[in-house]
């Protein structure tokens, strides 16, 4: 069991799955082939990123270290918050990108959506984390690998 | 909502609600952005034209077109009105096959006629200002040197930023628009003076001008998202904004930003505030990063060549991703022509689109020059390209490009500037 402390994006107690991605998460590519299809899960659709590629990551926790690729990323996260089919929690390990930023604010504030950040987590964090660990998600930011 | 920054009297008022619901929530979107990134304050807007990133009616982004409508509702627009992104789709420039027709109109961009109905509703500013180079006396939204902007697509951004010496973050969509409904937008980054201090000291020691679109693919590569300051370009450039200098500095602008994530560029003797202040802009502790020819020829060759068959003639290609200036527009038609001439052809060996703002497009459809390009069998448009190439079904198509930003966002293949005419002749390049 190892514990790592980062700033609350925001915030929620959680506990549940890792789905660990080592490489920034192409938003778009990501979620755009199961949100269109209006699917009920997300499966990941972005060839480029073999860590999660094929993974089902709805009401996980999708641990990387920011997000990367097209302007629309905010909006695409707003949209699969507001369709339900979202990460429970984001855990960053570096300072978020402002593009995953403007995505977890518009959901929070547009779709009332409960999902959960945490960055700056640090890169040990995502050395740790594993696909597959289970995780704990306190108030306060501190994340528990267990 | 708890939140960090000082509002004045005013934007406290907005943000409980005191002008409307639906406005309180523009304005919590804003304060919550500005506390991630450590902001202190909100700070007027002052250049009130807005530029929107989000230019395509995507089915799949349904909050958007809610949200929209919730402004619309409540009758909220951006005061300055704005122009935004290029539209997706011109078939009758850039044709298509029923197939592609079908996804592109029914699938991917279904909702593009609804969604420009919303746009004109929140204030978009004319038909004709769907281009990422707004900032273009052709379509004239050009602000002045220290003007804080509500703008997204970052290509106009490190433009603004850099060449026009205005204030504004790589913000993202939906934000761009929020700030210029409200009037504000959060103070940190690259709005502050410390923000706009260079963490790079970059050297170009290249034999000859270096290709735009290279070498800002590797100052981008390098710094990410920080701000180099780069030295020996003047060499090459002088130490005037002419329009070729702008020009190349929008081209390779766009590379830092979509190589990497840069926002903000100094070039010493010629960008205003390296101008100005010279090199009380850096760091003390910046890093050093030299590039001479032999580091361009090697980022040039880690580009990967990500068609389905590698050995391939490529069947299409885009020039003006950013959009063309005039001048360019006006250079790549002779190069063409001259080209083909050299090659002994008629007519471009694969289809070729070249790309430009609908008011370049305009200026030069009216010019004779525009039947002497289409008679090479090139066509004008006014699309954006990567929108284009987000058609999945568009991937099994070898397409060429001069652009750094679109082989970094599709399989596009990239080529210098001279090889892509060799290759609008039909012949091999090296």
């Amino acid at each position: 069991m190892k514990t790592f402390k980062g700033r609350v994006i925001a915030g929620g107690k959680w506990e549940g799955e890792a789905v660990v991605s080592r490489a920034g998460v192409n938003t778009l590519a990501t979620f755009q082939k199961s949100a269109m299809a209006n699917k009920p899960e997300v499966i990941v659709s972005d060839q480029n990123n073999p860590d999660i590629f094929g993974k089902n990551i709805t009401g996980k926790a999708l641990c990387l270290p920011v997000t990367i690729g097209s302007t629309t990323g905010g909006l695409v996260i707003q949209t699969v918050c507001s369709m339900k089919i979202n990460p429970a929690c984001f855990l960053f390990s570096q300072h978020i990108d402002s593009l995953a930023a403007s995505g977890i604010v518009l959901a929070k504030v547009w779709e009332g959506s409960d999902v959960i950040a945490v960055d700056m987590l640090g890169d040990e964090f995502l050395a740790t984390v594993k696909t597959g660990d289970r995780v704990r998600v306190d108030e306060d930011g501190t994340v528990t690998v267990l | 909502m708890e939140f960090k920054m000082k509002l004045t009297d005013e934007q406290l008022g907005i943000l409980n609600g005191e002008r409307g619901e639906t406005l309180a929530k523009v304005m919590e979107t804003l304060v919550r952005f500005g506390d991630v990134f450590g902001a202190e304050k909100l700070v007027p807007v002052t250049h009130k034209q807005g530029h929107l990133v989000t230019s395509f009616g995507i089915g799949l982004l349904k909050p958007l077109f809610r949200t929209m409508d919730e402004l619309i509702a409540a009758g909220l627009k951006a005061e300055g009105g704005f122009t935004v992104d290029p539209r997706p789709i011109d078939y009758d420039n850039v044709k298509c096959n029923p197939l592609n027709k079908l996804v592109f109109s029914k699938i991917m961009y279904s909702r593009q006629a609804d969604y420009e109905a919303q746009l004109a509703k929140v204030g978009l500013r004319d038909r004709d200002a769907f281009t990422c180079t707004c900032y273009l006396p052709e379509t004239g939204n050009v602000p002045k040197k220290g003007d804080v902007l509500s703008w997204a697509e970052s290509s106009a951004v490190v433009y603004a930023n850099s060449v026009l010496g205005a204030r504004c973050n790589r913000n993202s969509g939906m934000l761009d628009l929020f700030g210029s409904v409200v009037g504000f937008v959060p103070y940190f980054g690259l709005l502050t003076d410390e923000g706009r201090k260079a963490s790079w000291k970059v050297y170009v020691k290249t034999s000859e001008k270096p290709e735009a679109q290279v070498l800002g693919s590797a100052i981008g590569m390098k710094v990410v998202e920080d701000v180099p300051y780069v030295y020996g370009l003047d060499k090459f450039l002088g130490s005037e904004l002419t329009d070729d200098v702008t020009a190349y500095l929008k081209d390779f602008g766009a590379a830092t930003a979509s190589n990497g994530a840069v926002g903000l560029y100094h070039i010493d003797g010629l960008t205003p505030e390296a101008k100005e202040q010279g090199e009380s802009l850096i760091l003390d502790d910046a890093k050093t990063y030299v590039i001479d020819d032999a580091e361009l020829e090697r980022v040039y060759r880690s580009y990967p060549v990500m068609w389905k068959d590698p050995a391939a003639k490529a069947k299409l290609c885009f020039i003006g991703c950013p959009h063309l200036t005039y001048a360019q527009l006006v250079g790549w038609t002779k190069a063409i022509r001259a080209a083909l001439s050299k090659a002994g052809r008629r007519k471009v060996a694969l289809r070729t689109v070249l790309c430009t703002s609908p008011g370049v497009a305009k200026k030069f459809r009216a010019t004779p020059m525009y039947k002497e390009l289409t008679a090479t069998g090139a066509t004008l448009t006014s699309i954006c390209p990567l929108m284009y190439t987000n058609n999945p079904l568009t991937k099994g198509t070898p397409i060429a490009t001069n652009s750094n930003k679109l082989r970094t966002y599709s399989v596009a293949r990239y080529y210098l500037d001279a090889d892509m005419l060799r290759v609008i002749a039909g012949l091999e390049v090296k």
